[in-house]
């Protein structure tokens, strides 16, 4: 059980790499970029250093949730179960957060909180899919039978999120003959994009940080009855 | 390997025909989800022709959802699953004839009641067709990916509801396909075909995985 001691010794320093990478990229996307994009966008574009950060967050944790469940399944580790476990929740958190502040920035670029649209789509059907693995995970009582049960759903998740997403972005066959969007990153400002890369980087941290603060309470709660727990600092 | 198939899927048909009521229940729940929704929306023609292909799909997704607690519920109660596992053959084979046995009783009866639906919503013959052909392609993919999802939820408290949660996102895929050639064969010169493509493509997939991965859910649910 060497992990248990070194996340405690890691959590601290992604907390403050997490507060400082924020901070700075928040920093330098409100006060070192302009105050209005070329397409007429006002101030309130600047909601995107949160905004597309959370969003690309949530898109890589379940990357890592379904990395962590895969190896789980296979190495039959423990461990790798806690951590996707872990992973699920934050990568919800980061879900909801891209969701709302879209609602918020839609409201005020395109007058309504939520339209169809296949972006917002795809992460409302993420969060459903995030839900449901949560779901399932709580329901069951026996750890074992939960984490691998769990871990099965994210791979199916895996094999049929893709499928979703081109059947939300292409809801007609005769209109698309191929799925193509264009990634807009190009022509973002070389200022705002360094606003939202580091504060990309802050929320990785965040995420790092939360996701081992859970693994170790998720441990604890696991391992409740053993020895090496009850010799702790922290549970006496 | 084939003779166990073939028993397994006999058996599965004739206990759902000494049960007759099972598989009436389901009809008749999604009949009656389809003659809610002109109460609720309003009966004007134009109308009714807009929302069929939507309501005639979330009324089979949620028929089929419904119907997937006794895909293995049964089985698992009277230690009969477990014996399955223990036996020679693949699971995955007979977790296959379970699947076609679900299908034959919950899903085919979908399909041919889809004209009767075609009557309420005042749509066109070759439109009635259409709805027959992608029901006949996408119901047998909402029960393979079902099958996974009951598996994996076998025997837990709740279980129902937490399956809707599980596979009702799974089944968007088809529900804008199925939905989609439906509104594509009202509208002139518009081609059905890919659609129908769309919905093959996703039954051999689902015919090559959920066998699989739902052998593989069991196996983790009994163990």
């Amino acid at each position: 059980m060497n992990f248990y001691p070194l996340a405690g010794k890691l959590i601290p320093i992604f907390w403050l790499a997490a507060i400082v990478l924020t901070a700075i990229g928040l920093y330098w996307g409100f006060f070192k970029t302009a105050d209005a994009m070329d397409n007429g966008m006002k101030e309130y574009y600047r909601i995107i250093y949160v905004h597309v950060a959370s969003a690309w967050m949530a898109m890589w944790l379940y990357a890592v949730m379904v990395a962590w469940a895969m190896i789980g399944l296979i190495f039959n580790t423990r461990l790798s179960f806690m951590m996707a476990s872990a992973t699920a929740i934050t990568g919800t958190i980061m879900t909801i957060i891209a969701l709302v502040t879209g609602a918020i920035w839609g409201k005020t670029s395109w007058g309504t909180w939520w339209d169809w649209d296949p972006k917002l789509t795809t992460f409302l059907i993420l969060l459903f899919v995030y839900i449901g693995y949560i779901a399932l995970q709580s329901a069951i009582d026996d750890t074992r039978r939960s984490d691998k049960a769990s871990a099965l759903l994210a791979l199916v998740g895996l094999a049929i999120v893709p499928v979703i997403y081109y059947a939300v972005n292409c809801p007609d066959p005769n209109q698309c003959a191929s799925l193509h969007q264009e990634s807009s990153l190009k022509r973002v400002e070389s200022n705002i994009l360094i606003g939202m890369l580091v504060t990309t980087l802050g929320f990785w941290m965040y995420s790092f940080a939360t996701i081992l603060m859970r693994a170790r309470n998720i441990i604890l709660e696991r391992e409740r009855n053993t020895s090496w727990v009850s010799k702790l600092n922290e549970v006496n | 390997m084939m003779s166990a198939f073939w028993v397994l899927l006999k058996r599965d048909l004739l206990l759902a025909l000494r049960r007759r009521s099972e598989i009436f229940t389901v009809l008749f729940f999604f009949l009656i989800v389809i003659s809610l929704f002109p109460l609720g929306v309003g009966s004007e023609d134009a109308t009714l022709k807009k929302i069929a292909p939507g309501v005639v799909w979330i009324a089979a997704l949620l028929a089929s959802t419904l119907a997937l607690d006794r895909l293995f519920a049964n089985d698992y109660l009277d230690g009969t699953l477990e014996q399955l596992t223990l036996a020679p053959q693949s699971l995955s084979v007979m977790v296959f004839a379970k699947m076609i046995a679900h299908w034959l009783l919950t899903g085919l009866p979908l399909v041919l009641i889809a004209p009767l639906v075609g009557l309420f919503y005042h749509l066109p013959s070759n439109t009635i067709g259409v709805m027959m052909l992608v029901l006949l392609l996408g119901t047998p993919v909402l029960s393979m990916i079902g099958a996974i999802a009951a598996a994996l939820t076998l025997g837990l408290r709740g279980g129902g509801v937490l399956v809707s949660l599980l596979v009702l996102p799974l089944y968007i895929p088809v529900l804008v396909y199925g939905a989609g050639a439906i509104s594509a064969s009202m509208v002139e010169g518009l081609s059905i075909q890919p659609y129908l493509l769309l919905l093959s493509a996703f039954m051999l997939l689902a015919l090559i995985f959920s066998p699989w991965a739902t052998a593989a859910a069991l196996k983790i649910s009994l163990e």
